[in-house]
Formats: C-alpha cells, structure tokens, sequence
C-alpha cells in the first residue's frame, strides 16, 4: 500500500524517508515497475515511507540543463513549496538526476534535506541488517554494471552500486569505460527528450556494445533514462532477448 | 661585449613578453568576477597535487610519464637558466660551480639526464601527432595553426636540449684543455657525446662551440618567453592558477539565477515583488563578458590536448560538439575582442559589453549544433588535468539561447510546454499518482 504524504498528514503521521518517484517512474511503464520494486523493498524492511503523489513535480532537471532556468525555477520553487510544508528531512528517489538537483540545487533555492539515491539507501538498510539476500538468482551470473553520469562522475557515488551487486553474489565485470571514466548513455542534458544532433552514432548503441562486449547477460543501472536507453541500444543490435538491463532495486527484489 | 648584447636582448624579450603576458591577463579580466574565498587549504593542496603533482595526467599513465620528463627537465633546467643569467650578465662561466660543489654537479648531471628524456619523449609526441596521427590530434579543429603550434613548441624543445648538449659536450672537452676556465664537471651525457662529436676539434672551435651552444640555447629560451603568451603552451604557467581558482561549488550544481530566482517566488506570492525593468534583460551568454573570468582563464590554460574531446559521448559519436573547441574558440574570441580593444579604438575603448559591438559574439565561433549535443554528462570536465570545465560555458550558451533569444531545439519545445503546464517531461493524461493504483 503506498501512501502519499498528504493521506499521511491527514492522520497526523510523518514518514522516516519521502520517496521521490520522478517523471519516469510515475508515467514511464518500465520505471513504473522499478518504483513498485523500490516500494516493495521498503515495505519489507520495515521502513515508513510515502510519496508526494500529485504534489510532485519534475525537479526542473532537464528544463535547467536544456537552458530554460525560468521554467526550472518554478518546478523547483513549487516543490520546495510542498517538500518544506511537510517538513521533509529525509528524501530518498531512484533517478539519479531528481537526486543530483535535490541534493545540490535545491539548497541555494530554499530546500535543505538530506537526500540520497535509492542504491546508497539500499546499501544502508544491508549494512544495517535490516535487508538480508535469500535465494540467488543472480550468483554467480556474469553481470556489467552501467554508471550513471549523475550517480557516478557527478556526485562521486561509485561504491553503493557496486556493493549491491556483491551482496547479491553476482559476478561483476566491468565495462572498459567505468567509474569516473564511465560513458554516458546517451539521455543526459535532456537530450532524452530531444531529436540527437547529426552524427554517425547514437550514444546508447556505443554504450551497449561495450556492454554486450563483457559477455555479461545482465546490465544493472541505477537511472531509469539509462535503462530505456541501453534498452534501445540493445535492440538496435537485436540483442533484446540476450541481455537484460535491470534496476538493482529489481534485482534485488527477486531475492528477498 | 657580449655581456652587453645579452643585456640588451634580454631586456627587449622581456620588456615585449611582458606586454603580451599582460594582455592575456587585461582579456580575461574582460569577464566577470567570480568567488574564491572558499577552502583556501584546500586549493593550495590541488595546486601540489594536481599541477605541481601532475596527479590527473596519470589516468593516461603512458602520456604521463613523457610529459613528467619534458615537465621536470623543464623544472630543473630553471636553476640553471638563473645561472645563466647571472653569466650572461656578468660574463662568467657556470657561476654556481665554484659555490654548489657537489650539488652542482648533481643537478646539471640531473638535467642532462633528463633532457635527453625529454628529448626521446619529445620525439614520441611529435610523431603521435604527425605520423601515428593519434585521432584526438587530428579533429578538425586542430588543423592548421593550432597543429603548427604545437610542432613549433615541441621543435623548440628539441632546440633547447641540442642547445645544452652541444655546449656541454664542448665543455667536457675543454674542461681537460684549460681546467683553469672550465671547473671540473661531471656531465653523464656530454661526457660521452662530447668525445665523439667534437674529439677531433681543437681547443678554439671547441671555445666557439660552447659559445654557439650557449647562446643557442638562450636564444631559443628567448624565443619560448616571447612565443609563449601567443600559444597554447600557456598552459605550463597558467595551469597553477587555473587549479587554484577551482569552483567551490558541487560538480552538480548548476550557477543559480537570482533575478528569475526572485521574479519567480514573487510570482507565486513568495518573496518581494521584483521593480519591472524597460530593459530587456540578458540572461546566459553571447559573449566572453558575459562568461566568468574563470570561464576565461580555463580557456587561455587549455593546451589543446584533447582528453576532453576524446572522452565526449556526443564527440565519439560523429556529432559536432567538440569540448576543446569549445574552450579554443573563447579564447580566440577573447583574443580578437582584446585586439580590438586596444587596436580599434573607434569601436569601444571601455571593455562594458553594452558599449562593445564588432558585429561578432561566441555565437560566431560556437553554432548551435555544437551546444545542443551535449549531454552534461561532465567526462570533459572529469578528463583534464587541469581542471578546465568546458561544460560550464555551453551551459551558459544554451541559456543564451533559450532565456534571451527565446529559441531552442525544435524537439525541445513540447517538453518546456509540458513542464510548464502538467509538470512533467511528456504531455501526461494521468495524475501523477495513477501507477500505485494499478
């Protein structure tokens, strides 16, 4: 049962974390079911959460970044608005562009919180043995894990991840290009949203090839642009079938 | 006779050099002001480790370690180019000998050593450009002057080591002949060059060819001062400011606008109303005064070599967008409104944007192809060694672009129209909240 943040409010409730669903994971089908797996997650851990529901708004991300600060400012100042009416401390949201913008824009406009992604927060609830793995359908398995710009280069997160990925006992292999030097899907910059300038190549089939070039049949992303992303990229080499690109919180969902 | 000849050259190098060094420095005081008050402990341990230290060349750890040996030949050679100052002035000969002892012949064997190393990584860099052609050498924007740059720099290196090498093997040769002028020094390369090439000369042409290899040498770093404040090799100067002038802030966050800021929170009832200008206001860039002066300093410290570009998603992809382009072309712009400035005097004498007007902006370097690749994904900004952020000015640009000329991608609009009115990236029948009800 999720909850929104004004159903909470009404029963004089406040939840331990606000889970930021974003733009993809409230319209996109397949970041919807990345959300479901993070709230199922937390569910099980025990932890009280809500959304905002229709409070929320795009964090203003790819307007700021295409260029148009005015229409940043109001998604941003409206959400402020409402995160600050709540009296919102902890925000937890698995795009890792919500969180860069939340976590190191939204305080020069009025809006403090403590907000982490949802694979440190993840990583949290199993250092604190509040998650424990059951079963193994990933050990073992040849597994690439894809960085996010924004997770990974932008806000230096490089371990959270990758320690998920350990504690599922899957066999990581790494991308040539990873970690600080990892490529980009291709979505950042709202070009997601934006026919790709003339060139020979689109990114998300260069990203993919790497990955596909590590023999691994899973590619575990923490961003819900990338993973439509790599999943294009992989059926442009018609390799849909082959390889499957998950969110850690999907994968780790099948195990507990 | 010849003291008073170094004197005079010396003092005309210096006296142009300096003009030209203050220059750059007038262009890039063009910009605007930014903060630095910040962590100064902090900026002062990235100079030692990232420019002194070299520690970002490392993540390509064979360039590295060619570039160290130009870099700490480079280092060194500055104790011996105070001596020979101090002999060009006053007509002595290896000054420091008679007072260093040991040391003496400890660091000018040092340099030998490593100028011969520089010399071989020389030769490495000027044939990964013109015979392996390494692609990041190659883009187009490199070709002409700028590839001509660079093979006059590392032409220039190969001078100053022959420079050296021929007045030190003459004086190893010498040193036996007449020790009386020449102290005894250990010289692990010229010790065994100098037998070789000029074993079967007699002692006058020897004398002549120590001269000759001195003067060389000196003239050739005259050369360099004067060159330098033209060139991309600025860089090994203005990469220790570069770094300390780093930004304070977190990579992620993008300069705030407070006047939309405010106009935006009056609008919903939150703040102040904000006093309506007739003036239409210029948000963004369009120019090098609209950018910061370290926008302006990242882009005369840029030597031009490519990580960035080579890193570039949109770049690796056949698109437009080059991120080193992008700082060459601030520079030159920078370089072209300075000239003009000083050179044109019926177009402006002041360097205020409102009255600077030669019909050109960024917008005639930089199109808005280039801008609209990228994907902010900050690999440029990662790559450098010396912390140039390319991204930063395109940002900037597309602000322009958007907030003051009120264009943008075609494809874009529909998303600006949708976060305005629904709040969301795509046009949206639902609610927000429909997904937890299905």
């Amino acid at each position: 049962m999720i909850r929104t943040m004004a159903e909470l409010a009404g029963s004089d409730q406040q939840p331990e974390v606000l889970y930021w669903v974003g733009c993809a994971g409230s319209y996109d089908a397949r970041a919807q079911k990345v959300a479901r797996s993070f709230c199922a997650i937390l569910e099980k851990a025990g932890i009280s959460y809500a959304i905002l529901g229709q409070e929320e708004k795009c964090t203003g991300d790819p307007a700021r970044r295409a260029g148009n600060e005015f229409v940043f400012q109001m998604l941003a100042i409206q959400n402020i608005e409402v995160l600050n009416a709540y009296n919102v401390k902890t925000i937890v949201t698995a795009c890792p562009h919500c969180f860069n913008t939340l976590k190191n824009e939204y305080p020069e406009l009025g809006g403090n919180y403590n907000v982490m992604h949802h694979t440190q927060f993840l990583n949290q609830l199993f250092e604190t043995g509040k998650l424990k793995v059951s079963g193994g359908a990933f050990k073992g398995k040849k597994i690439t894990y894809h960085d996010s710009c924004y997770l990974g280069r932008v806000n230096d997160e490089y371990v959270a991840p990758r320690s998920l990925i350990e504690a599922l006992d899957g066999d990581l292999h790494e991308m040539k290009r990873s970690k600080a030097n990892g490529l980009c899907c291709g979505a950042g910059g709202a070009q997601m949203f934006k026919e790709d300038e003339p060139g020979d190549k689109r990114v998300n089939l260069e990203r993919v090839e790497e990955a596909v070039a590590t023999g691994a049949k899973v590619i575990a992303a923490n961003c819900p642009w990338c993973i439509t992303m790599l999943t294009d990229g992989l059926k442009a080499m018609d390799k849909q079938d082959e390889v499957m690109v998950f969110d850690l919180s999907e994968m780790i969902i099948q195990n507990i | 006779m010849s003291s008073i000849a170094f004197i005079i050259i010396a003092s005309v190098v210096f006296y142009f050099s300096f003009r030209a060094f203050f220059r750059v420095y007038q262009n890039i005081q063009l910009g605007k002001p930014f903060d630095s008050d910040l962590d100064k402990a902090g900026r002062w341990k990235d100079v030692l480790l990232i420019a002194f230290g070299q520690k970002k060349m490392f993540d390509r750890p064979l360039a590295a370690i060619f570039h160290l040996f130009i870099y700490l030949a480079f280092l060194l050679t500055q104790i011996e180019l105070i001596e020979i100052f101090i002999d060009g002035i006053f007509g002595s000969h290896r000054f420091f000998a008679a007072y260093l002892g040991g040391f003496y012949s400890l660091v000018v064997g040092l340099i030998e050593v490593l100028s011969l190393l520089a010399l071989f990584a020389t030769l490495i860099f000027l044939s990964r450009r013109n015979l392996l052609r390494l692609p990041r050498f190659t883009k187009a924007e490199l070709l002409g002057w700028p590839q001509q740059d660079a093979n006059l720099i590392l032409l220039g290196e190969i001078l100053l080591v022959f420079g050296i090498f021929t007045m030190n093997s003459a004086d190893h040769l010498l040193q036996s002949i007449s020790p009386e002028h020449y102290p005894s020094v250990f010289l692990p390369v010229s010790g065994i060059l100098g037998p070789i090439l000029f074993g079967s000369l007699d002692a006058s042409t020897l004398v002549f060819m120590e001269r000759f290899g001195w003067w060389q040498h000196v003239l050739v770093v005259f050369g360099f001062i004067l060159y330098l404040p033209y060139s991309k090799h600025l860089h090994i100067f203005l990469a220790f400011p570069n770094v300390y002038f780093r930004p304070q802030k977190p990579r992620g966050e993008m300069e705030n606008i407070p006047a939309i800021m405010d106009e935006v929170k009056s609008m919903f009832g939150l703040g102040p109303e904000t006093p309506v200008s007739d003036e239409l206001p210029v948000f963004g860039a369009s120019d090098i005064f609209d950018l910061s002066r370290k926008n302006l300093l990242d882009a005369y410290t840029c030597t031009e070599c490519g990580r960035c570009t080579s890193v570039c998603p949109a770049n690796l992809t056949g698109k437009k967008l080059s991120p080193r382009k992008i700082m060459m072309d601030v520079r030159d712009r920078a370089t072209e409104v300075g000239n003009t400035l000083k050179f044109k005097k019926n177009i402006s004498t002041s360097g205020e944007r409102s009255a600077y007007d030669d019909g050109k902006n960024l917008f005639s370097y930089i199109s808005k192809e280039e801008i609209r690749a990228c994907t902010t994904c900050n690999a440029c900004v990662e790559a450098c060694p010396v912390l140039i952020n390319p991204l930063d000015i395109i940002l900037q640009l597309r602000r322009y672009e958007v907030l003051t000329e009120s264009q943008t991608a075609e494809s874009w609009t529909p998303m600006f129209t949708s976060l305005e009115n629904q709040g969301c990236v795509w046009q949206v029948p639902q609610e927000r909240d429909a997904w937890i009800h299905s």
